[in-house]
């Protein structure tokens, strides 16, 4: 039930000192306790009484999550902490990563954006996040604190489903990570919303595409939709469509097609599942169109 | 639940404060220090009537836990006038018309004033875009933007 009263349910707020205090404290209040970077949709889930946490764990400013930083040779590392608007802000996201940028962009507001992070947006696991598909196209790789120490997760292999992901209790992610993006490559992510800034998506595509001489076609193409799936879609079957046959008008309508068929959207307040999935082929058709005009010229 | 105590400069004053865990900085700044200027409009970090300026950025103080901002800097509505002048967004959104049942005003003020900070000259888009935050259902935008527009001539011509 959706309180008429503003304020927050009681929870305590934990503030560790280290990584290692966090993640055990995690662990051993397991379905107690929830880390948190900028509460935009904790404090949301908390006042509507969907989670019900005893205790609330701050890990901002823990251990350089607060840090953005390249390095020509590893790539990009956003830490947990670094909010939206330092990412669209960055030099090096503008330069190297537009894609990164134009997404976060799409993100609520600037005040919003003052406070949510990428990697919150990544571990909420919408599957309307707006900042995901770009994370997918990209490669990006979650850094994780847990109770053993350091690891990195794919996220091509992280969503299980709506808010659900392979973290486990004593997780906290503490960056994203992205290889240098691949060379000559163009992005788009088209986002339809009920007004033209702020919403949530009731579709979203992301495409990115380059050349690359060891596919069919010369080109390979990454995509991943919002919206339209209990996950963020990779649709593999119109990746491959464009992987293989020379691409043209008609093999990107194929593959917008491909990807109208992989998406398994639902009837909400936004929009209808037939209206998501015809928006799903023709946003696919006009990104990959966007992308190959920039990439085929190149 | 447990209480934190806080120390935070509010307007140019430092604060102590008592807070709970689950206090947000909106119920901080209008129950405890009673600037009552920063209104509580939908409680989820979407209409943008709470909007304050915090260490220098502006946030849905609502999306704000009152704890985290032990050692913060914060204006509020309250904030922006000095030694008795009216800011220029101010002044030019009176002189303009942009204000009607005034509920948005506060929020739409700080998201004006901390645009302005950031870049003294926004194109309109600029405008639009940094107001994307703050819904107002009464004036239809376009006098507060107007508005913003004309308060950042003002602030251009004062420094040249």
């Amino acid at each position: 039930m959706i309180s008429p009263y503003p304020g927050l349910p009681e929870f305590e707020y934990i503030k560790p000192a280290s990584l290692i205090e966090a993640s055990r404290f995690l662990a051993e209040h397991a379905g107690q306790a929830r880390p948190f970077m900028g509460g935009t949709d904790t404090f949301v889930r908390l006042r509507d009484g969907f989670w019900k946490e005893k205790y609330i764990v701050d890990v901002k400013g823990l251990d350089g999550m607060n840090d953005i930083t390249f390095d020509p040779a590893a790539g990009l590392t956003i830490g947990a902490a670094v909010n939206m608007n330092r990412v669209i802000a960055s030099p090096e996201v503008e330069k190297r990563y537009p894609l990164l940028a134009e997404a976060t962009h799409t993100v609520a507001s600037y005040q919003l954006r003052t406070r949510a992070t990428i990697v919150g947006n990544i571990c909420n696991a919408s599957p309307a996040g707006d900042t995901i598909g770009a994370c997918l196209v990209l490669g990006g790789v979650l850094r994780v604190h847990g109770v053993d120490g350091l690891r990195e997760e794919a996220l091509s292999a992280f969503f299980r489903g709506p808010g659900t992901t392979v973290l486990k209790p004593g997780d906290i992610a503490t960056a994203v990570i992205f290889p240098l993006p691949p060379k000559g490559c163009a992005a788009r992510y088209i986002k339809l919303g009920r007004n033209a800034i702020g919403d949530l998506a009731i579709v979203g595509v992301t495409a990115l595409g380059y050349p690359d001489g060891s596919s069919a076609s010369g080109y390979r193409f990454r995509l991943a939709l919002a919206s339209v799936a209990p996950v963020p879609l990779v649709p593999a079957q119109a990746e491959a469509i464009l992987a293989e046959k020379p691409v043209s008008e008609m093999t990107i309508a194929e593959a917008a097609e491909a990807a109208m068929q992989t998406c398994t959207p639902i009837d909400d307040v936004r929009g209808s599942a037939r209206y998501r999935k015809l928006m799903v082929r023709n946003l696919t058709k006009r990104a990959i169109t966007e992308v190959w005009e920039q990439v085929g010229r190149r | 639940m447990a209480f934190h105590r806080i120390t935070l400069t509010v307007n140019g004053e430092t604060e102590l404060v008592d807070v709970p865990s689950n206090m947000t900085l909106l119920q901080m700044l209008r129950e405890k220090l009673v600037l009552t200027g920063t209104k509580n409009g939908c409680a989820a970090g979407e209409c943008g009537a709470c909007t304050v300026i915090l260490n220098g950025e502006p946030v849905n103080s609502c999306m704000v836990l009152a704890v985290e901002c032990d050692g913060a800097q914060i204006t509020t509505v309250e904030g922006l006038a000095h030694d008795g002048q009216l800011d220029p967004v101010q002044a030019a959104i009176i002189e303009q018309g942009g204000v009607q049942c005034g509920f948005c005003t506060p929020g739409i003020l700080i998201s004006a004033r901390a645009l302005l900070d950031r870049n003294p000259a926004p194109s309109d888009y600029e405008i639009r875009d940094a107001l994307v935050g703050n819904l107002c259902r009464c004036t239809g935008y376009l006098r507060i933007i107007d508005a913003v527009k004309d308060a950042a001539q003002r602030h251009n011509i004062a420094v040249a």
